[in-house]
């Protein structure tokens, strides 16, 4: 395969969505697990109940749908380009997700846990500029 | 433990889900046309492919996972420490999907799983 202009593009494009998607997701289904509560006794009736408030709770359907919205892009970019450079090219977004935690959900965040947050994105960066394909294209 | 138990859950059952999708995406093909039709036209074709029903249940458990996780834990805590699936992943895709792993990607990995030892250390 040639890493072509239009590849390139479009692989851009859908990363950047699957970025901004996921933390989204991730921190709206925080607030609304927070505001549902855990599970105390984990029996049947328990679980059924805290199910039950999952399902209504108005966060957790947008932290679906934005995640769904993540998924449709992240699907879309694996039919090209390998699983191992999508991975940790989406993964900017454990970083997203700490910033937002911080500044939509007010989360305490300590130095050592930006330390730990800043070396997965190094990590990330390393990962990242390799090809996005790898495997033999079939003729 | 039951924090552990959980956060072992969404890193196994999520990367084990995704490496199911990327086989059954593989099979399909690359998406070369965007219209709303044959994009429909895709997600069927999509939904016939084994690999994926076994990659979704995957992905479903995972996510009943984080969920519960959320409940009790930080967000911040929670979605850093899931990226050891990056270690999992690099396994996974080499094993299960046979990609190729550059050295230098292996030592992103590396660092990658650092940080998320930091991360844990940092709740103590």
């Amino acid at each position: 395969m040639t890493d072509s202009p239009g590849l390139h593009f479009k692989t851009v494009l859908l990363i950047l969505m699957i970025v901004v998607f996921a933390p989204l997701g991730n921190v709206l289904l925080g607030k609304g697990m927070k505001t549902v509560g855990p599970a105390t006794h984990w029996t049947a009736a328990d679980l059924w109940s805290v199910f039950v408030r999952i399902c209504s709770s108005g966060y957790i359907w947008l932290g679906v749908a934005s995640l769904m919205t993540f998924f449709v892009a992240y699907m879309l970019v694996l039919t090209w380009a390998d699983y191992s450079y999508v991975q940790p090219a989406s993964s900017f977004s454990y970083a997203m997700v700490a910033l937002l935690g911080y500044l939509l959900l007010g989360e305490v965040i300590t130095p050592l846990r930006w330390l730990g947050i800043a070396m997965i994105c190094l990590g990330v960066l390393i990962v990242g500029h390799t090809p996005p394909r790898t495997t033999a294209v079939k003729a | 433990m039951r924090e552990f138990l959980l956060l072992c859950v969404i890193v196994v059952a999520g990367t084990g889900g995704e490496l199911c999708v990327t086989r059954a995406m593989k099979q399909i093909g690359e998406v070369t046309d965007f219209r709303p039709l044959a994009l429909a036209r895709f997600i069927l074709k999509a939904l016939v492919v084994g690999w994926m029903w076994i990659g979704i249940g995957m992905m479903t458990i995972a996510f009943f996972a984080l969920l519960a996780a959320l409940s009790f834990e930080n967000v911040s805590f929670v979605v850093p420490v899931t990226a050891l699936s990056y270690a999992a992943g690099a396994v996974g895709a080499v094993l299960f999907l046979r990609e190729r792993i550059s050295a230098q990607r292996w030592i992103g990995v590396l660092i990658v799983c650092a940080g998320v030892t930091i991360v844990l250390l940092s709740k103590h």
